[in-house]
């Protein structure tokens, strides 16, 4: 039997915490595939990434500058990385990291390094800022909302918006604020942890629903998995998931991927209302952490954006199991001070 | 009234709605009414077959039967 090939991949979001990076889902459902040999590059930012330490799951470590670090800084880093790697392919996980690969795709491209993320444009077209008119233009419906960027304005966007309304950061958080002083309170909260501007969005009571879903970048859906949360955290992160049998979340996410010829991975968080409409909430432009989901349902979508990444041609999978259940869990993993002292120091492990 | 093509039912009373995710229990009682649904038997003939089994007023059985089959239907689990 020939010898499988070994792939390189790198990947970031290491943080399996409550709030969970999509990484360690991602490198766990890319090693349950057969097709290909893997050898895993964590990329970290901070020394307390749970990934870091899973050494069945992660190969080697290489912490990388912050996203506000920009380009320059980690095109240099990756460039050392690759010299000693020589990486196949990088899979970002992180919303905030996403522009400065995306801006790097050729650099990286020309040095041998394959992404599959989608063109700027793309990524920019679902922000959450401009979401609305996105939907407009597509036929999609997403609920009405606001880009504010001083609280002074709360009053004035109320008189249209109406209560309650969803205050939402840029990147993340969202506070549903009856009042006007709830919402100048949501305001400032959210300012202090993401910045500006602030989202005001309508409120739209209903059923929440998630989508995993992967592009092949010419407008044609590979994947779709939809998932209903069972159970969440007080942060509102599924801690436990169900995939759901219904056409019509497939076929939104198709008429997504179809209008914005998405390429890589996307999470689609759709509100079902009592009366059967969707609204698209929000596009995650990455896997999201219940990625490995997909895998055990029969859909691997990491897999098959490697597999896509390295150039292979895919046909779209059609059926996943319904009613497979997820539920995380946390466990203490226990490692010594010297792989602390040893990422924490050199930054790598 | 009859049960959502997809519903999946169990013999243990387990019901799964794979559309919303939803999944109930139902007592013994319930469970044999959701098979006999599933059967696709009129309201008649489930009171008929149910009274048969359990010692129960015919009467209340028949309001017991339409409380059970509205709680079905705002569960989307009936049509």
């Amino acid at each position: 039997m020939a010898k499988k090939k070994k792939i390189v991949i790198a990947v970031t979001a290491l943080n399996a915490i409550d709030s969970p990076g999509p990484g360690v889902a991602v490198i766990r459902a890319i090693r349950e595939c057969t097709d290909f040999d893997v050898r895993i590059i964590g990329l970290s930012y901070e020394a307390l990434e749970p990934g870091i330490y899973m050494h069945d799951l992660v190969d080697k470590t290489y912490q990388i500058p912050y996203p506000s670090a920009g380009t320059d800084s980690l095109l240099g880093r990756l460039i050392h990385i690759h010299e000693i790697e020589k990486m196949d392919l990088i899979i970002p996980n992180f919303d905030a990291e996403l522009f400065n690969f995306i801006k790097l795709r050729d650099k990286l491209k020309a040095m041998g390094i394959s992404t599959f993320l989608p063109d700027l444009d793309q990524f920019e077209a679902r922000d959450k800022v401009k979401l609305y008119d996105f939907g407009k233009k597509h036929g999609l419906l997403v609920p009405a909302d606001k880009v504010i960027f001083e609280a002074k304005d709360l009053e004035k966007v109320a008189e249209k918006i109406k209560y309650p309304m969803v205050v939402k950061g840029k990147f993340h958080d969202a506070i549903i604020a009856n009042t006007l002083e709830q919402a100048q309170k949501a305001f400032y909260k959210i300012q202090a942890k993401w910045g500006l501007p602030i989202i005001l969005q309508e409120f739209i009571n209903g059923t929440e629903i998630n989508i995993a879903a992967l592009g092949d970048g010419e407008g044609n859906t590979i994947s779709v998995v939809p998932m209903r949360k069972l159970y969440i955290t007080d942060k509102g992160k599924a801690w436990a998931g169900i995939t759901l049998d219904d056409s019509s979340y497939i076929e939104l996410a198709k008429k997504f991927i179809k209008a914005t010829k998405w390429r890589g991975g996307c999470e689609l968080e759709v509100m079902q209302t009592a009366d059967g409409k969707s609204y698209i909430m929000e596009v995650n432009p990455r896997f999201p952490a219940w990625i490995y989901l997909t895998a055990a349902a029969g859909q691997n979508q990491p897999a098959s954006l490697v597999k896509m990444a390295l150039g292979e041609k895919l046909k779209p999978f059609s059926e996943y199991e319904v009613g497979k259940i997820f539920v995380r869990y946390a466990w203490d993993l226990i490692t010594n001070i010297t792989e602390f002292q040893k990422i924490s120091g050199t930054g790598e492990l | 009234m009859k049960l959502k093509k997809n519903i999946a039912t169990s013999e243990e009373g387990f019901i799964f709605n794979p559309g919303t995710g939803d999944s109930f229990s139902a007592n013994p009682i319930g469970t044999d009414i959701i098979s006999l649904l599933k059967d696709n038997k009129s309201a008649e003939t489930i009171v008929e077959i149910i009274c048969a089994k359990y010692d129960v007023d015919q009467s209340q059985f028949v309001k017991d039967l339409d409380d059970f089959e509205s709680q079905l239907k705002d569960y989307g689990i009936s049509d």
